[in-house]
C-alpha cells in the first residue's frame, strides 16, 4: 500500500496537534484564519468573546452571506467559515471574576493569540509580562496591522489598508488605470498563515528549550516580504517599481514571458489566461492556432514578442474572443501550453474536479449544515478534520469551564447571572 | 537558538517551492538545494545585478534562496540517484515539486525514500495535487491564480477591462505558505509520536481557499461576487474607496466614517485646512459629531439625516484628498484615529520610517562581490528564536564538496 492509498483507509488517524491548547482572542479573518488551521489538526482552540458586546468586535459575527432568511449574530457565513472546529466561551474581562477565569484558562494553555489593535490586551491587564507571570513558558502571538512597536503602532488597519501600505495594491493594476488592488483581503488570509507559522515555530522552540516568547507579528511587514525580486531590483540596481509602463500585472517580467495575459472569450465577462514560458510553448501555441500572423518575423524570438506585446495581445485576443473559455483551455492544455479559464466561484466550487474534497460540510448549532473552506493539503498520517461549525456565543461555557476549571453547571449559571461570562 | 536549528531539509530546486525553502531556511533549518547540472532555470530570471546576466547574478535567485546551501546532482544518472537517496536518508524533510512522471521514473518518491528514513516528512507541492487528472497540465503563477479564484475578484468596475492578476508571484507564495504550515504541523506531530508522513499540497487548492468571501458567498448563499476597482469584490455593488490626492498619488480610505468621533475628526481637519467655508455640507458633519451613536448601515438611504451625514463624511474625505499629499492624508487621518492607507509601491513601503524602525531592512553580505545589500526582512519577529538570513544564495555547486564529499 502506498502513502496515497493509506489516506483512504478507514482506521482512525491521530490528530497532529492534539494536546495543544490555545487561549484565543482572534477574530475577523487575519486572526481567526490562523487558529482555524490549528483547530483542524486537533489543537483545542478556545475562542474567548465578550458577552457585553455579544462578540461583535468580530464584525463577521452577524453579517452575510446567510444560509437562509434568519439573521443575527449566530448566522454570519464568514464567521462560521473562519471558526470551524473551535470551542467558544464568553468572559467579561471588565469584572474581577472574569479576570480570574481568564487567568486560570491562561495557566492551562500553551498559547495566547490575538489580533486586536496594539495595546488592548495590555489595557485589560494581560500584556506579555502579566501572561508570563501567570504561566512562565506561555507563547503569546499578537497580530496587528503595523505591529506593537514602531512609529505607526497606534495606527488602525483593515486588510485593504495593509495591502495599500505594503505595495500589494500598487502592484496589482493595468497601465494608465488606477490601482486595481486585490478584490478581497488577501493579507487577512496571508497574515493568518504567517500567524499560524509563528505559533508553530514558537511551539517547536518551546519543545526544545522550555522557553516561551512573544511574537509581534505586523501584517504589513509580512506583506512586504512578498515582493522580493522587485525590492532587490530597488536596493541593488536602484530601479523603482513605480516607473513608466508599470505596473502591468497581467504580464510577467521575472521571468519575462510573451504572450502572457488574460484574454476575452465568448459569453458574459468570460476570460482566459494564457502564458508561454519558452520557445517550445510558443511553437505549440502556433501549431494550435495556425494563423499567418504568427509567422511574422517580429514574433520569432522572445525579445521580438516582448517588444511587440501589445500587437501580439491584440491578435491572440481576437482568436480567443469567439470561443468558449473552457474550450480554449482544453485545446491549449491538450497541446501543453499553460492556460486556464478565469473561473467564477460557481465553476471552481461546484464543477471543478480539482477541488473535490476542498469544501467540507460542517454542522453549526444554529445554522445547520453549511459548506466551508477546507484545507488544500492531504497529510497521510494526520489528516485535517473540519466537521463542526463555528461556536455560538458562549456555546461551550459549561463544557470548558466544567472540564478545565472544575465548575458545576450551577457555578456557570451563577457566573452568567453575575455578568462575568 | 533558531526555531528550526538541526532540522535538515532537502529541496529539489523549482521556482514553485523556492519560497517554502526560504521560509524554513531563514528560521534556521539546514536547507540543501539540489540543482541539476547546468543549474536551475531560475538562475536565468530577471532582474540581474547591474542588469548583466550570469548564473550567480539573478536577484530572483538571491531572494528566494537565502540561507540555503547548494549542491549539483544529476538525478538522471544512477550515481546521482544514489547520492540523492543518501542525502534524503539524512533529511528530516524533503520538499519537491517534480512533474508526476519524472518522480516515479527516477524512483525518488516518498515510498522509495522512506525505506531508509522511516520518520521522513515528504512535502510534495504540485499544481493540482497528486492524482489529479490534470497532473501533467503546465501551469504558471498566472494560470494558477486565474483558475483558482483570485483573478475573478480583482480588477476594475469597468468589466470591459480584463480582470487582473495581483503581482509578485502570489499563486506560488500561497502554495508555499501551505507547504510550510504543513511541514511545521508534521514536525510537531513527529516530535510527539516519532512518525513522519507524506504531505500532498495542491497549488490550485491553496489559492481556492484564499479568496475570502468569493468562495464562501457561493458555498453559503450561492451568490457570485463581482470585481470592483480597488475594493472588495461583492455580490451587491459598493461605493469606491480609492481617492486621488493632490500629488497624483492614491490612498485607500477603507471603511467609510460612521461614528460621531470620526465626523468630529474630519470636521476638525477641514477647519485646520481652511476648507469648511467652501463646503456647505460641513453642517452635517457637525450634526454627525454630536450624535450619541454611530450611523448603522440600515439607516443609509432610508433615514434622510443619517444619509446626509454619511454622504457629507465621504465628500469631506474626497475634498481633503484634493488638498493634501497621499502621505499626509494617510498620516493625518491615522493620527486622528481613522484607518486609511497610502498606496505605496513596494520600494516606497520598504523605505518608510516605520519599517526601518522595526528593523525590517536586512543587510546581507555578498563576500564574493565584496558588497553588502539590503534585503527584505522578517515576516514575524520571534525574539527567542530569531528569523535570520544566515548566508547569501548559493552559487552553482558551491557546497558539493562540503556536503557530498
Amino acid at each position: 500500500m502506498t502513502a496515497l492509498d493509506s489516506q483512504a483507509d478507514s482506521a482512525p488517524k491521530p490528530a497532529a496537534l492534539a494536546g495543544i491548547r490555545i487561549c484565543d482572542f482572534c477574530g475577523q479573518l487575519a486572526g481567526a484564519g490562523a487558529t482555524k488551521w490549528l483547530a483542524a489538526f486537533g489543537a483545542e482552540v478556545i475562542r474567548i468573546e465578550d458577552p457585553v458586546r455579544e462578540g461583535r468586535w468580530d464584525i463577521l459575527r452577524g453579517i452575510g452571506p446567510y444560509v437562509d432568511e434568519r439573521r443575527g449574530l449566530e448566522f454570519g457565513g464568514g464567521y462560521n467559515n473562519h471558526n470551524t472546529q473551535k470551542l467558544g466561551v464568553t468572559i467579561n474581562v471588565r469584572t474581577e471574576r472574569g479576570k480570574e477565569l481568564l487567568t486560570e484558562l491562561i495557566r492551562q494553555s500553551d498559547c495566547v493569540t490575538e489580533n486586536f489593535a496594539a495595546g488592548v490586551l495590555e489595557r485589560w491587564g494581560f500584556g506579555y509580562g502579566a501572561l508570563k507571570a501567570i504561566k512562565p513558558d506561555i507563547i503569546y502571538v499578537s497580530n496587528c496591522g503595523f505591529g506593537h512597536v514602531g512609529p505607526y503602532s497606534a495606527f488602525k488597519t483593515w486588510g485593504p489598508i495593509v495591502q495599500a501600505v505594503s505595495g500589494l495594491t500598487y502592484a496589482s493594476g493595468l497601465p494608465d488605470q488606477p490601482p486595481a488592488g486585490w478584490g478581497y483581503s488577501y493579507m487577512d488570509h496571508t497574515g493568518g498563515y504567517y500567524m499560524a507559522m509563528a505559533i508553530m515555530l514558537a511551539l517547536l522552540h518551546r519543545r526544545r528549550t522550555g522557553e516561551g516568547q512573544w511574537v509581534d507579528l505586523a501584517c504589513t511587514e509580512a506583506a512586504l516580504t512578498l515582493h522580493g525580486p522587485a525590492l532587490l531590483d530597488w536596493t541593488v540596481n536602484g530601479r523603482p517599481s513605480r516607473r513608466e509602463g508599470q505596473p502591468h500585472a497581467n504580464r510577467n517580467t521575472s521571468p519575462p514571458m510573451a504572450p502572457h495575459g488574460i484574454y476575452p472569450c465568448a459569453g458574459d465577462d468570460a476570460w482566459v489566461a494564457i502564458a508561454c514560458r519558452d520557445e517550445a510553448d510558443w511553437e505549440r501555441l502556433k501549431s494550435v492556432i495556425g494563423a499567418t500572423w504568427m509567422a511574422d518575423a517580429a514574433y520569432a524570438s522572445l525579445d521580438g514578442r516582448l517588444a511587440n506585446q501589445d500587437a501580439l495581445d491584440e491578435h491572440l485576443g481576437a482568436w480567443t474572443a469567439g470561443q468558449d473559455k473552457f474550450a480554449v483551455q482544453g485545446r491549449l492544455r491538450g497541446a501543453s501550453v499553460p492556460c486556464s479559464a478565469v473561473q467564477r466561484p460557481q465553476e471552481r466550487v461546484d464543477h471543478d474536479p480539482d477541488t473535490d474534497g476542498l469544501w467540507p460540510e460542517v454542522t453549526h448549532t444554529a445554522m445547520g449544515r453549511v459548506r466551508a473552506d477546507g484545507l488544500p493539503v492531504r497529510m497521510s498520517r494526520t489528516p485535517w478534520r473540519i466537521e463542526r461549525g463555528a461556536p455560538c456565543l458562549g456555546e461551550h461555557n459549561e463544557e470548558v469551564f466544567g472540564r478545565l476549571l472544575g465548575l458545576s453547571p450551577q457555578d456557570v449559571a451563577q457566573l452568567r447571572a453575575e455578568g462575568a461570562i | 537558538m533558531s526555531a528550526l536549528a538541526g532540522v535538515r531539509v532537502v529541496e529539489l530546486a523549482s521556482e514553485r517551492i523556492a519560497f517554502a525553502g526560504k521560509l524554513l531556511a531563514d528560521m534556521g533549518a539546514d536547507v540543501i538545494l539540489v540543482e541539476p547540472p547546468g543549474g536551475d532555470p531560475a538562475r536565468g530570471y530577471l532582474p540581474f545585478l547591474d542588469d548583466a546576466p550570469g548564473p550567480d547574478r539573478s536577484l530572483w535567485w538571491w531572494h528566494y534562496h537565502t540561507s540555503k546551501r547548494g549542491v549539483v546532482i544529476d538525478l538522471e544518472s544512477a550515481a546521482g540517484q544514489a547520492s540523492f537517496k543518501a542525502l534524503a536518508a539524512g533529511a528530516d524533510i524533503v520538499l519537491e515539486s517534480e512533474p508526476a512522471g519524472r518522480r516515479a521514473r527516477l524512483g525518488l518518491d516518498y515510498d522509495d525514500l522512506r525505506q531508509a528514513r522511516a520518520d521522513l516528512i515528504f512535502v510534495s507541492v504540485t499544481p493540482f495535487g497528486r492524482g489529479s487528472p490534470n497532473a501533467d497540465a503546465p501551469v504558471t503563477d498566472l494560470t494558477i491564480l486565474a483558475g483558482a479564484g483570485p483573478v475573478w475578484s480583482c480588477g476594475y468596475d469597468d468589466h470591459t477591462l480584463p480582470p487582473v492578476r495581483g503581482g509578485g508571484g502570489q499563486g506560488f507564495h500561497t502554495a508555499c505558505h501551505f507547504a510550510v504550515m504543513s511541514a511545521l504541523t508534521a514536525l510537531l506531530y513527529r516530535a510527539s509520536s516519532g512518525e513522519g508522513q507524506f504531505i500532498d499540497v495542491s497549488m490550485h487548492g491553496a489559492s481556492n481557499v484564499t479568496t475570502e468571501a468569493a468562495s464562501y458567498s457561493w458555498l453559503v448563499a450561492r451568490q457570485t461576487v463581482q470585481r470592483q476597482t480597488g475594493r472588495h469584490a461583492a455580490a451587491v455593488a459598493t461605493q469606491g474607496t480609492q481617492m486621488l490626492c493632490r500629488d497624483g498619488r492614491w490612498v485607500n480610505t477603507g471603511v467609510p466614517p460612521r461614528s460621531p468621533a470620526e465626523f468630529g475628526y474630519i470636521l476638525g481637519w477641514l477647519r485646520e485646512l481652511g476648507l469648511e467655508e467652501g463646503f456647505p455640507d460641513a453642517i452635517f458633519l457637525e450634526i454627525g459629531a454630536a450624535m450619541d451613536r454611530p450611523i448603522t448601515y440600515d439607516l443609509i438611504g432610508v433615514d434622510a439625516e443619517a444619509t446626509a451625514i454619511f454622504s457629507a463624511g465621504r465628500e469631506a474625505l474626497a475634498l481633503i484628498a484634493e488638498n493634501v499629499s497621499a502621505y499626509d492624508y494617510f498620516i493625518g487621518f491615522q493620527r486622528r484615529g481613522i484607518a486609511v492607507g497610502v498606496i505605496y509601491s513596494p520600494e516606497e513601503a520598504f523605505e518608510d520610517e516605520h519599517f526601518k524602525a522595526r528593523g525590517f531592512q536586512t543587510a546581507v553580505a555578498h563576500e564574493d562581490l565584496d558588497r553588502t545589500f539590503r534585503y527584505p526582512g522578517a515576516p514575524y519577529q520571534l525574539p527567542a528564536s530569531p528569523w535570520r538570513i544566515s548566508r547569501r544564495a548559493p552559487k552553482l555547486g558551491e557546497h558539493d564538496q562540503e556536503i557530498l564529499g
